[in-house]
């Protein structure tokens, strides 16, 4: 694929004299595909690749002869572009995330390109994981089916929060400006309602490339948004650079007797020689000395870095610690709660012990169900027993070792995990962190009794009471001192 | 007494230069990011080296990847005896320069039996003298973990390949059975036999090749560049003459013109480019107007788009 031969397609995109010696002032943007089977996908990212020039000529040969018949517009068909699996291409389905790239003058761009039949959650987790954006297809004929719902309502559980509506098809429906209305005004109320804002909605024909690269003031005057390939553009790739300093360390470095390094990636923040960090979960305190990479000692490093610190002096760390600013630390201890995505056929089963792998580290977890998301409803239902594949669920996670996570929506790359059944060593679950847990909360349940833990005059003054007499059988109450009993309320906010 | 960089003794210290563009800055990130877990989480990880631009790329990422240290593993490169000369010759160079272990293997059967590309045709001869000698290597090192270049933008079959590519231990590769890949969070488990091949470079485009090449000075075999060499012309493709085992067969003849080559391999199933493209900046300017895929250059490929699926289920990298 070639960068100058993406500029001399589109009207849009100005002619380069140099493409590939501009340099690009953004990461690429990943982004995710989703839509239900027929809704057009295929033909979107095969357009986009297609209106970039990510399409060579021999591929192109390969194409149409594959494909023997051309469609009415003498195009080749897309999709066979975009189907790698002989398997796959024999059942005439798409089984899996599928990567695909392209770009522009201005930007470069990661397609997950994921299926939009049953097995979709699974898949539509994985290609969501690393995206910053979604795209969620609708015919505009049908307008917004409960899968356009179900898309997006994963889409946000996995920290997408910006959207994209692409209303396909328009050329079949007169591209009536009142259709669009309806479609976008449904979809917004539907994105808001699931915390997401940034909502882009355009009416487009794939088929016709009408709205994707180039676009169609013709067809459609009345539409004074962006093409899609505009709106990509100008999206915001994700970063944590905002908040405290993260490094899992991935391995320490000893080229000879003076040096000891540690090598990671950045997860969040940003760190500079000088700076005071934790090593967690130890929780020792050491002074960063030196940020080296291999072009030369840099005098700071931001989210995204992969470098190699070196500490002010000689502390025990190793693979699976996490390297932390010490002013805003991130959360430690052996019970968190999460939500998860089960990936396998066995399913996630409850009290069974796997392996959770997050950032560089991997140690031992047995998880506990609590609910389940009712993907149609989008209401979450109590569930305690085995989470079947492609369920989502909130679960509580148990260590047997002090754990270190943020929170999913403070980072995503230290809020994630992945489970790993011990049996088959596959991957059974994606997961992402959505609080600590107390081990003993100021209020908690013991088999059929409420335990609360309160300060010692307040607890005396309860048990005196005639309502509590009266319901002996069913609460207890220990007697604290004030200050755990703050403690143990502040630790047990998720409980309540 | 803080310890320092400096006081180490670094082979070959890295110059300075002007720092990537986000968008190059973002794919060596992420490179380097699956160089170190893959070093951390593997017993006995191997670099599969080809001598050609990605592995060039790669083998760029690794050093920067264990800098200040060495490349913790070991560089394989399977070796056909085909190859072009000036391949060996840089594979040497460079090993020698970089400080690298290198293990260089051949199918030794399949060389005393007189496997060629020319008498026995380049789908079996690529199956004996680069997959079954790819295993045996494999097997013989009882790697665990062998890096590649491979990108997803290549080839089809390719776009759905995971960073952790998984192996049975006859090193088959199953795209049905390949385990989810989520977050940067890559699962390493695997029980004694098995393997996976990692793939750093996964999200890298051709373009992306060349435009790190150029940003971050790293030397290729002079192949890439175009200089008047000796060809003759074979099914439609233009084959190197400089190595006195190819014959010449009937009718053909010993040209000479301004050559180069996009991808590099066995030179007879290798086709040239014709090009005037001698250094870099014009290979790049080049590039940026052509619309062929750089695969197209080898017989391998040429089959059926499902060809390199196959290949890859039998354990063809
Ligand atoms: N008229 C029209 N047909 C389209 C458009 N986009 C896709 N199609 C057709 O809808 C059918 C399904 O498209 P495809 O891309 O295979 O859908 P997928 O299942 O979502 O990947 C094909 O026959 C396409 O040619 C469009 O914008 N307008």
């Amino acid at each position: 694929m070639s960068a100058t031969a993406a500029s001399t397609s589109a009207t849009i995109l100005p002619f380069a004299e140099s493409a590939a010696r501009v340099t690009r002032d953004a990461r690429p943007l990943r982004l995710i595909t989703c839509g239900s089977v027929d809704d057009g996908k295929s033909t979107l990212i095969g357009r986009l690749l297609w209106d970039t020039k990510a399409v060579k000529e021999d591929q192109a040969a390969t194409l149409a002869r594959d494909s023997g018949a051309q469609n009415d517009l003498g195009l080749p068909d897309f999709a066979l572009l975009l189907d790698g699996l002989q398997a796959e291409r024999e059942q005439g389905i798409t089984i899996d995330v599928a990567y695909r790239y392209f770009s522009t003058d201005k930007r470069s761009f990661i397609v997950a390109d994921t299926p939009g039949h049953e097995q979709y959650t699974r898949n539509m987790a994985t290609g969501a994981s690393t995206a910053d954006l979604a795209v969620l297809l609708a015919d505009a004929r049908a307008g917004l089916l409960e899968q356009t719902r179900r898309h997006a309502t994963i889409a946000s559980l996995m920290g997408i929060r910006q959207f994209v509506l692409a209303v396909n098809k328009f050329d079949l429906v007169n591209y009536d400006r009142e259709i669009f209305d309806r479609i976008s005004h449904e979809f917004r109320e539907f994105a808001l309602s699931l915390g997401v804002r940034q909502i882009t909605a355009i009416p487009m024909s794939a088929l016709k490339g009408e709205n994707v690269v180039s676009p169609a003031s013709d067809a459609m005057p009345w539409y004074e948004g962006p093409t899609l390939i505009e709106a990509l553009e100008l999206a915001t790739a994700r970063s944590t650079q905002a908040g405290g300093f993260r490094m899992p360390v991935q391995r320490v470095v000893r080229p000879g007797e003076s040096f000891r390094g540690y090598q990671g990636t950045v997860a969040g923040g940003a760190i500079k020689p000088g700076d005071s960090v934790v090593i967690l979960p130890s929780g020792t305190v050491a002074n960063v000395s030196q940020i080296v990479t291999f072009d030369l000692v840099r005098n700071a490093a931001v989210a995204g870095d992969a470098v190699t610190l070196v500490l002010d002096r000689q502390v025990d760390v190793a693979r699976g610690d996490l390297i932390a600013s010490i002013d805003a630390q991130p959360l430690t201890g052996t019970a968190f709660d999460a939500q998860l995505v089960a990936l396998q056929q066995g399913g996630i089963e409850p009290g069974k012990r796997y392996w959770l792998k997050s950032g560089s580290r991997r140690q031992r977890v047995s998880i506990e169900p609590l609910s389940q998301l009712d993907l149609a409803s989008g209401q979450w239902r109590p569930h305690a027993s085995t989470l079947t594949m492609n369920a989502i669920g909130k679960v509580r996670l148990a260590f047997e070792e002090t754990a270190v996570f943020d929170a999913y929506d403070q980072n995503r790359a230290t809020g994630a995990f992945i489970l790993i059944d011990p049996d088959t060593l596959n991957t059974v679950a994606g997961g992402m962190i959505t609080g600590k847990r107390a081990n003993l909360g100021g209020l908690k349940r013991e088999g059929d009794r409420v335990v609360l833990s309160l300060p010692a005059d307040l607890a005396e003054q309860l048990m005196a009471s005639e309502l509590f007499a009266s319901r002996r059988e069913e609460v207890e109450i220990k007697r604290v001192t004030a200050a755990e009993a703050a403690t143990l309320w502040r630790n047990a906010g998720s409980d309540i | 007494m803080p310890l320092s960089v400096q006081e180490t003794e670094i082979k070959n210290p890295p110059v300075s230069r002007p720092p990537l563009d986000p968008h190059l800055k973002a794919l060596e990130n992420e490179a380097i990011h699956i160089f170190r877990e893959v070093a951390a989480e593997f017993e006995n990880p191997v670099m599969l080296y080809s001598i050609g631009k990605d592995s060039s790329v790669l083998l760029h990422l690794a050093r920067k990847a264990f800098f200040p240290g060495r490349v913790p593993f070991p560089l394989l490169h399977v070796d056909t005896t085909w190859k072009f000369k000036e391949m060996i010759e840089f594979r040497n160079r460079i090993a020698d320069e970089y400080d690298l272990d290198l293990v260089v293997h051949t199918n030794k059967r399949g060389a005393e039996e007189g496997i060629t590309p020319f008498t026995h045709g380049s789908a079996f001869y690529t199956d004996v003298m680069k997959t079954e000698a790819l295993k045996q290597a494999l097997d013989a090192g009882g790697y665990d973990a062998a890096f590649g270049g491979a990108r997803r933008d290549e080839e089809a079959s390719r776009a759905k390949e995971r960073i952790y590519s998984f192996r049975t231990p006859d090193h088959k590769w199953d795209p049905r059975n390949q385990r989810p890949e989520l977050w940067n969070v890559y699962n390493g488990m695997i029980r004694k036999g098995e393997s996976v091949r990692a793939f750093p470079l996964s999200n890298w485009t051709e373009v992306d090749i060349w435009r790190y090449i150029q940003a971050e000075d790293i030397p290729l075999v002079p192949l890439y560049y175009a200089a008047t060499r000796p060809y003759v012309e074979r099914d439609g493709m233009m084959i190197l003459a400089e190595d006195p085992r190819l014959e010449l067969q009937p009718g053909e003849e010993v040209k000479h013109g301004s050559i180069r080559f996009r991808t590099l391999g066995c030179f007879p199933l290798t086709g040239a480019i014709r090009s005037t493209a001698s250094n870099l900046d014009e290979v790049i300017a080049e590039l940026e107007i052509a619309t062929v895929s750089e695969r197209q250059g080898r017989a391998i490929d040429r089959d059926q788009s499902g060809s390199m699926e196959k290949k890859k289920r039998e354990g063809y990298f």
